[in-house]
């Protein structure tokens, strides 16, 4: 069967050769493109002439393509393929076709109710239209029945239309004349009554009518009759409109009812404003009067509401009845109201301010935000009422105002918190200790301090920060949305505080008497580790505080916080310095006095350390355990044990021995000259004043160095025996054991204590070392 | 346009004593005082001759003890004083005494460079200023631009006139005066003012200043608590009356009007240590020369608060003695003061410092160690302030 269905078509690809070939043109392309196809399969060239070519070139082979052609197909598979490929091939194509027909199948199956429903559907829409065309014959033929109905009624009734319309007339007429020949009796009937609106809507009506008429006997007598019940009323007008009795809106209601009555508008204006006048300058005088001597009973924000619904809300009822009555004015009569307001609202803000700056001692802002922000808000109305008078803008004035005294308010405030925590300092500082007892050491005080500044700093902030919230009507402002955040609080209250702070501990350092009324060291001390801590921590710390909480922006320029912190870093330094020479002057003088006051051509021998040196001992021990409470250890270049300590001694003591061998050779002045300055050339030269660094051996290195230093020149401007220059031997040695571990090189101290020693053997006409050995004795006992 | 190096000479002792030569208006000459306790001590004539820039030595022996101090006369260039160190029965004291310099020294002439000690001359003593029963004495002060006949010594709480009579070889007491107060009070300096016609002397004492009138010996005022600390030395301005600095061991140097004794008119904190010695120019009262034991030594530029606070005028006179009412007329704004030079060729504390008599522009400075240093005014500065 398969071999039967592959020969079927061969018989029928005979005479499709034939006819094509007296075509010269289209079997050569198709022959190369079929070419072209061959050698992509790889067939060989030789069959192509046989092969027949179908009626499209565009891949006639391609089972799913538009130009698909059996034939071709066929006989391509015949060619190419062998047996056991074509039969594959036909297994395949079945499978195919199978599928598609289960495919067709089902889609037919799925679709068929729409198929008889569609059917069903259009048959009902032929049988309803049919229906209602029927409908819409008969509707056609009823309407034409009804026009002709409706046109002969039209016709019989046009007779009586036109009868009835002319009597219509007729009695409206007849109305008019009833009213203008009661007009007299109801004018007077009113203003007996005191309805005087009702009067002036009469007046107004007919006044047209009589004006036109008047040549009429009777409608003349009417008219006079008229006007002179009129004059009457506008009469009783301006006698109601004069009492000081009634209110802004009785008065609106008078004025009103002149105008209406053609009263010159001019003059109304001015009397309006001199009523409206009388009473807004009552109602300032009650707020003055809250103001008295006496101290004000009510608070601020009592008196503000006082003046915003007294004075405010007056201003604003004149503000509306004259825009109201006086429109027609034009821009004379606004300018007219506006300066009115404006010389009201000066005198009115004036009290404010009055009032406002007895509150700036006080401490509470809240209530001086509310107060505020009810100001504000009443002034919004007359604000929009009366903008050329600029009445907003000039509460918006007394608002700012009052924040910027109430900031530095605030400042003085953090200022006095500051100097407050000084003052505290100082009495724990002098206060006498009770024995047994420990009082708050440096680093207790310290933290005092700061958390007591710090607690300030916030609670003014939060205080200031109540002119910022949002339910405050002038919150919004420009000034408060920007100047008042980054100029004011930043700059005026922040930034001027560490100013102020940094300016008050520098001045420490420049107390002009250095022997009275001296400032304690200890202030020094804490005052300047205060400063360090706002450089390296505080001061950021509060300025991002402020930036959160008022949302500094960078449309103004402000300070730095490196420029803040350099300061404080600077004050800090200065007053650590100014501590080292205070310090350091204390030892100098009791090292001086030891100098000054001795005979030391007649000393005896030494055989103890003398009480100074102890005394010298104590006091940098104590300074020390003082900076360490403050400060960290620090670096030193050499760490010492007890056995570097002995080789140092022994070193110092040789270098003495170096020292002093001109005394024992008698040699030519040269000798000593060449031996002093090959000493000169192996030291160093000794700053006595480098910088302070912060930390304790920088502090106790400095104050050492201005001791010892100042020693050496005591010692210079005497003259000592030979029992003097041995004691100086043992108080050096003694100064020796025990500085070395404060300073930060204690090589230093070796070299300090050497010259001191040499410059005293310079100045003893005999001198006699005392030898080393026993100054250790000594040194040790004492 | 580079300035001269400075130049250095050693003595071989310690010494606190330097001053000019103060009758010698030609030659650059400087007269130093040694301080040993063991050998002779000198005084060291040193001749500068900055053409050449070299330095030629004269020495003399000082047999009488260690120099303290030491000032010429203004009048004779062979006149000097010293105030020195005498040591017997194991008591200092301190005396002050009249010399006077070999003739051939007077005019400057110097042997050869390669002397030695053991050719040094030796000074002839005129007179012994006798203070037995004031104390022991601190400096003695010549009167400036005088005949060389009057002298001023302090002496412990004393201040004692001097007449010098017959050529110098006897002093008479003319008139003293005596600090009262509790304590041991004892000068430490004084300079005679060359204004009011030379009747005023300034001294310090502990911290205070005190101004005294040399015709009644009384007191006309008084600077307390001048310095913190001990008042080390005082000079007068040359050039405009009521004006004096001091210096002490607050490691300050202060400017006072004497008219108001209450508040300086300036103060410099450039040294850190005790300021021995302030001087002004002789001729250029905005230059002011300082020395301290911070072996350190500052030329300072004090324009604002000179006799021409609104810089040099072309026609004035460089050395009137006046104040020159004339530049305060000009609307000019006050130069700035600043420090002009600092010099460290010192390695140990500086006692003294001096300009030179002859020279305006030159000044010496000698520490601890022996150590005499030359130095000049910036070259740039002088045509400054000289153009």
């Amino acid at each position: 069967m398969a071999a039967a269905a592959a020969a079927g078509p061969s018989p029928g690809s005979g005479p499709g050769d034939s006819p094509e070939g007296p075509e010269g043109e289209a079997p050569e392309r198709r022959r190369k493109a079929h070419g072209m196809l061959k050698l992509y399969y790889g067939l060989s060239e030789g069959e192509a002439a046989g092969r027949p070519a179908g009626p499209d070139p565009l891949d006639p082979t391609d089972l799913n393509g538009a130009h698909f052609d059996p034939e071709v197909y066929l006989d391509k598979l015949r060619r190419e393929c062998p047996l056991a490929q074509l039969m594959d091939s036909e297994t395949d194509m079945v499978r195919q076709i199978r599928a598609l027909d289960s495919d067709m199948q089902t889609l037919v199956y799925e679709n068929y109710n729409k198929f008889i429903s569609a059917t069903d559907t259009i048959r009902k829409m032929k049988n309803d239209f049919r229906k209602m065309e029927d409908e819409m014959d008969r509707l056609a033929t009823n309407m034409a029945v009804i026009t002709d109905f409706s046109a002969r009624i039209s016709a019989t009734l046009q007779d009586r239309h036109e009868r009835i319309t002319k009597l219509a007339g007729v009695h409206a007429l007849l109305r008019k004349l009833q009213f203008l020949f009661e007009l007299p009796s109801r004018l007077t009937k009113c203003v007996e009554l005191g309805a005087y609106g009702q009067a002036v809507r009469y007046q107004g009506r007919a006044q047209a009518v009589l004006q036109q008429y008047q040549h009429l006997p009777s409608f003349r007598a009417i008219q006079d009759d008229c006007q002179v019940i009129t004059a009457r009323l506008a009469q009783q007008l301006r006698q109601r409109f004069r009492e000081g009795g009634s209110g802004a809106p009785e008065q609106a209601e008078c004025v009103e009812l002149l105008l209406a009555l053609g009263e010159p508008a001019e003059e109304l204006c001015e009397e309006f404003l001199a009523h409206a006048r009388g009473r807004l300058e009552k109602e300032l005088r009650n707020l003055e009067a809250e103001l008295g001597p006496s101290p004000p009973a009510p608070d601020v924000l009592e008196f503000t509401d006082h003046g915003g619904s007294g004075f405010v809300g007056g201003l604003c009822q004149v503000a509306a009845a004259y825009q109201e009555l006086f429109a027609a004015q034009g821009p004379a009569g606004a300018e007219k109201l506006a300066a009115f307001a404006r010389q009201l609202g000066s005198r009115y803000f004036a009290l404010v301010e009055r009032r406002l700056a007895q509150e700036q001692g006080g401490g509470d802002n809240s209530l001086l935000v509310r107060a505020l922000d009810r100001f504000h808000r009443r002034l919004r109305a007359p604000g929009a009422l009366l903008a050329a008078a600029g009445l907003a803008d000039a509460a918006t004035e007394i608002v700012e105002r009052v924040a910027r005294e109430r900031l530095g308010h605030h400042l003085q405030g953090l200022r006095a918190a500051f100097l407050g925590c000084l003052t505290d300092v100082r009495q724990a500082l002098a206060a006498p200790r009770v024995a047994g007892k420990e009082g708050p050491g440096l680093a207790e005080l310290l933290a005092n301090v700061a958390s007591s500044i710090l607690s300030h700093i916030k609670a003014s902030l939060a205080a200031v920060h109540l002119f910022t919230a949002k339910e405050v009507s002038f919150s919004n402002k420009p000034y408060f949305r920007g100047e008042f955040c980054s100029q004011g609080v930043r700059e005026g209250l922040i930034v001027g505080f560490v100013h102020s702070m940094c300016q008050t501990a520098q001045s420490f350092c420049d107390s002009p008497g250095e022997k009275g009324g001296a400032t304690p060291p200890a202030l020094l001390l804490l005052l300047s580790r205060l400063c360090l801590d706002y450089e390296t921590a505080t001061i950021s710390y509060i300025l991002t505080l402020t930036d959160e909480q008022f949302l500094v922006q960078d449309q103004f320029p402000v300070t730095p916080v490196s420029t803040l912190c350099a300061e404080a870093r600077e004050t800090a330094r200065r007053l650590l310095t100014h501590y080292v020479k205070v310090q350091g002057l204390v030892i100098s003088q009791m090292l001086r006095k030891s100098v000054e006051t001795r005979d030391w051509l007649s000393t005896l021998e030494p055989r103890n350390v003398r009480a100074v040196m102890k005394r010298v001992v104590e006091d940098t021990t104590a300074i020390d355990v003082q900076v360490g409470l403050l400060y960290e250890e620090g670096v030193r270049k050499a760490q010492s044990s007890d056995s570097s300590k002995r080789t140092f001694s022994v070193y110092s003591s040789s270098r003495q021995q170096g020292r002093y061998a001109p005394s024992y050779t008698p040699s030519a002045p040269m000798d000593t000259n060449l031996l002093s300055n090959i000493q000169k050339l192996f030291s160093e030269r000794i700053d006595v004043f480098s910088p302070v660094e912060f930390n304790k051996v920088s502090v106790l290195t400095g104050i050492i160095k201005i001791s010892l230093k100042t020693l050496l020149e005591c010692v210079r401007l005497r003259t000592f025996g030979r029992f003097g220059l041995q004691q100086v031997q043992v108080d050096c040695h003694f100064l020796q054991l025990y500085l070395w571990r404060f300073v930060a090189d204690e090589e230093l101290v070796h070299l300090l204590l050497d010259e001191v020693v040499a410059s005293a053997a310079l100045r003893c006409p005999d001198p006699v070392p005392m030898e080393p050995s026993v100054v250790e004795v000594i040194c040790e006992r004492g | 346009m580079e300035d001269d190096a400075p130049v250095i000479y050693g003595l071989e002792f310690q010494a606190r004593a330097l001053t000019p030569q103060t009758a010698e208006t030609d030659a650059i000459r400087f007269l130093v005082g040694t301080q040993s306790l063991k050998y002779d001590n000198q005084i060291h004539i040193i001749d500068f001759d900055d053409e050449n820039n070299i330095i030629n030595k004269n020495v003399l022996l000082h047999q009488a003890g260690e120099i303290w101090h030491i000032s010429a006369s203004p009048a004779d260039r062979g006149v000097l004083t010293t105030c020195y160190n005498r040591t017997s029965d194991s008591k200092v004291l301190t005396c002050a005494a009249v010399w006077r310099m070999p003739k051939e020294l007077e005019s400057g002439s110097h042997e050869s460079p390669d002397d030695s000690s053991s050719t040094a001359q030796t000074l002839e003593l005129l007179c012994h200023l006798d203070n037995t029963a004031h104390g022991n004495m601190a400096c003695v002060v010549w009167e400036p631009m005088g005949d060389g006949k009057k002298i001023i010594s302090l002496a412990d709480n004393h201040i004692l006139l001097w007449d010098l009579q017959e050529s110098s070889s006897q002093a008479v007491l003319a008139s003293s005066a005596s600090l009262e107060g509790k304590g041991q009070l004892k000068f430490t300096s004084g300079r005679w003012s060359p204004h009011h016609n030379c009747t005023q002397v300034a001294t310090a004492n502990d911290t205070t200043l005190r101004g005294w009138d040399t015709r009644s010996m009384s007191q006309i005022y008084c600077i307390e608590n001048a310095h913190g600390q001990l008042v080390r030395d005082l000079d007068f301005n040359p050039n405009k009356q009521y004006y004096l600095a001091s210096c002490g061991d607050d490691c300050k140097v202060k400017f006072w009007d004497t008219r108001n004794v209450t508040e300086p008119v300036k103060t410099l904190e450039e040294h850190s240590h005790w300021v021995w010695n302030v001087r002004y120019n002789h001729s250029h009262d905005q230059l002011v020369l300082t020395g301290s034991s911070d072996s350190r030594v500052i030329l300072s530029n004090m324009v604002s608060i000179s006799s021409e606070p609104f810089g040099h005028l072309v026609d004035d006179d460089d050395i009137s003695d006046q104040e020159d009412h004339r530049s305060e007329e000009k609307s000019k704004e006050p130069l700035q003061d600043n420090v002009i030079a600092t010099y460290e060729e010192h390695e140990d504390s500086v006692y003294a410092v001096d300009w030179s008599s002859a020279d305006p522009w030159l000044f010496a400075s000698l520490s601890y160690d022996g150590r005499l240093v030359i130095n000049r005014v910036p070259r740039a500065l002088k045509y400054h302030i000289l153009l």
